[in-house]
């Protein structure tokens, strides 16, 4: 089973105060932490343990600049056999470009799996895996939840809403997004990581890649980015902690929860 | 006449709100736009379907085959792709839920038509069609705008818009043969699975704790069991716990497990994903409790205390324990 796993660097944004950068496109980047996209953590844990029980390789690939192979040589101490990231230069892309390049470079590599994250953490859009597939003529299913390969074809599970999900059957080679929760990704160890890194990262360029411009020009241009109102909404309850806990008990009897 | 399709999502009989809340925008956008509503059925014995959409739409194109009975976005794309060619819609809305997750990237690349995911509005300006959504789960707005083109794609985010009716139309029925045949899919429906069962049920819940991400540590989560066993409330959580394998699906609270409707919801470290948001629009009170000010949280809740729930955890044992 030859697995191809697509994961990219994001900038870590939980319980983090974000401030909207100068051109007022993007936040401002400058204080963040960067993480592995957390849906590719589950992407990547889960080829490599069909790798472990089935054989074959898994290659990781990113798209980003130097810093962003720190996610490559995270997959490498994960299990990854091969890491390819792919350099976009100034070139600014948006989901469909981003999903033209990884599938011109997916086409050169013999596969049965490819796998991606739902979504990334930083865009929300969910849409650069099953666009992808549709480029490669692929099998497709999203919100994967489980996967057993059985030969030439796999039995899946979608999350679907409600606590509902479908079983089904797809024929490989497919592509699948993954979501969270389907195994538990390992602990690596920042020493797994360094020794991992000889492994070495390939890279590739977009130039050669036989794409025109207009194949790479964006659908989508995001005009402007704003911060809702600071904790509009919410009627806040400040001062120290046992005041808090007064009135959040003061309130619970108010709305007959509490005696 | 230029118009928008709504591709009508059903499931088990049943049409989904999502479809009533697109067509809901449709409406407005077509007021104001002069366009004409289409919605479009697809699927096995839909019939019974048709009366829920009467009025509420212009023309209704429905498409009924035996291998379209269940959600196949092999064919899905296919039907909606020879649909598209032939009326050439305008807009085309389909709901950012499972299904929308696995037909419209497709179906974007399939038509050349560009895509904007997880819409919260559309907004169309001479000619020019945009949308609002969020970037960094919900923490930052965005207004998009779209290449232009013959058609725009547009997953709309559930809940974004009221599903009660809006105008009154006239409701034709077109019921559409395909013009080729429909290919070999290369995925097959077995069975639906209910994965939300326990042995506690959430959505019954008259009070429910709610612990999240904020919790940080699977040790700490004992903080909030004692906290709900204390209050006579029941616990529940938010999705990153049950990934975690920290507690048991049947606790959680959201678009993928339950939806519920306590009189109060005690929210403990819990950002507010808006597929968790979804799954608390029917408390009655809300309580937040989280560390980021800016948590989308905070824009639904009815009280927050915007501080370090290691913190306030403890002075509540403390004065429940002392009263």
């Amino acid at each position: 089973m030859d697995i191809i796993v697509c994961v990219k660097r994001v900038p870590f944004t939980q319980e983090v105060d974000l401030e909207i950068d100068e051109k007022k496109k993007d936040i401002d980047k400058a204080s963040l932490v960067y993480v592995m996209n957390d849906w590719d953590n589950y992407a990547i844990e889960e080829a490599v343990l069909i790798k472990e029980q089935l054989g074959g390789t898994v290659t990781a690939i990113t798209l980003g600049n130097e810093e962003d192979e720190e996610v490559l040589r995270r997959c490498l101490a994960i299990g990854a056999d091969k890491a390819l990231r792919i350099d976009p230069g100034a070139i600014a892309l948006d989901g469909y470009g981003i999903s033209r390049v990884l599938a011109q470079v997916i086409k050169r590599f013999a596969f049965d799996l490819v796998l991606t994250g739902v979504q990334s953490e930083d865009d929300n859009q969910a849409m650069v895996g099953i666009m992808m597939a549709e480029h490669l003529g692929l099998a497709h299913a999203a919100v994967v939840t489980r996967i057993e390969i059985k030969d030439k074809e796999a039995a899946i599970c979608c999350e679907l809403e409600d606590g509902l999900d479908e079983q089904s059957t797809i024929k490989l080679p497919a592509l699948l997004t993954i979501q969270t929760g389907i195994n538990e990704p390992r602990y690596v160890s920042v020493m797994g990581i360094k020794k991992a890194a000889k492994k070495g990262v390939e890279k590739i360029s977009l130039e050669g890649l036989g794409l025109s411009e207009d194949d790479l020009s964006p659908h989508t241009i995001i005009e402007k980015i704003f911060l809702p109102p600071e904790t509009e909404g919410a009627e806040m309850i400040a001062g120290d902690p046992p005041r808090v806990a007064e009135e959040i008990l003061r309130i619970l009897k108010e709305k007959g929860v509490r005696s | 006449m230029k118009q928008i399709f709504v591709l009508v999502e059903h499931r088990r009989g049943e049409i989904r709100d999502i479809s009533f809340e697109m067509l809901w925008k449709a409406d407005e956008l077509c007021r104001k736009l002069s366009l004409h509503l289409t919605a479009v059925l697809i699927g096995w014995k839909v019939e019974p379907l048709l009366q829920k959409l009467a009025g509420r739409v212009d023309k209704i194109l429905v498409v009924e085959k035996e291998e379209l009975k269940d959600f196949n976005s092999d064919l899905y794309k296919e039907v909606l792709n020879q649909l598209i060619q032939e009326y050439q819609p305008f807009l085309t809305f389909i709901g950012q839920t499972s299904w929308g997750l696995d037909l419209s990237p497709c179906l974007a690349v399939k038509t050349g038509f560009p895509l904007a995911t997880d819409c919260l509005d559309i907004l169309v300006e001479n000619d020019q069609v945009m949308a609002i959504r969020q970037r960094y789960g919900g923490k930052v707005f965005t207004q998009v705008s779209l290449k232009k083109s013959a058609g725009y794609l547009m997953n709309i985010r559930p809940g974004s818009f009221p599903s009660e009716k809006a105008g009154e139309h006239s409701g034709e029925v077109v019921k559409k043969e395909l013009s080729a045949d429909l290919p070999e899919p290369r995925k097959h429906f077995v069975e639906f699975v209910e994965s939300g069962a326990g042995e506690i049920d959430v959505a019954q819940a008259e009070f429910l704790v709610s612990v999240g991400r904020g919790i940080g540590e699977e040790e700490n989560l004992s903080l909030a069991k004692d906290l709900a066993r204390s209050l006579g409330a029941v616990l529940a959580c938010s999705r990153p716990i049950v990934d975690k394998k920290w507690l048991p699906k049947y606790h959680q609270v959201g678009t993928s497990g339950k939806s519920v409707k306590p009189k109060v919801y005690l929210a403990l470290g819990i950002s507010g994903a808006f597929q968790h948001l979804a799954g608390i629009s029917g408390a009655g009170t809300v309580i937040a409790i989280n560390k980021d000010p800016k948590a989308p949280i905070f824009r639904v809740a009815d009280y927050g205390v915007a501080e370090d729930l290691f913190k306030i955890i403890p002075a509540l044992m403390e004065t429940l324990n002392s009263s």
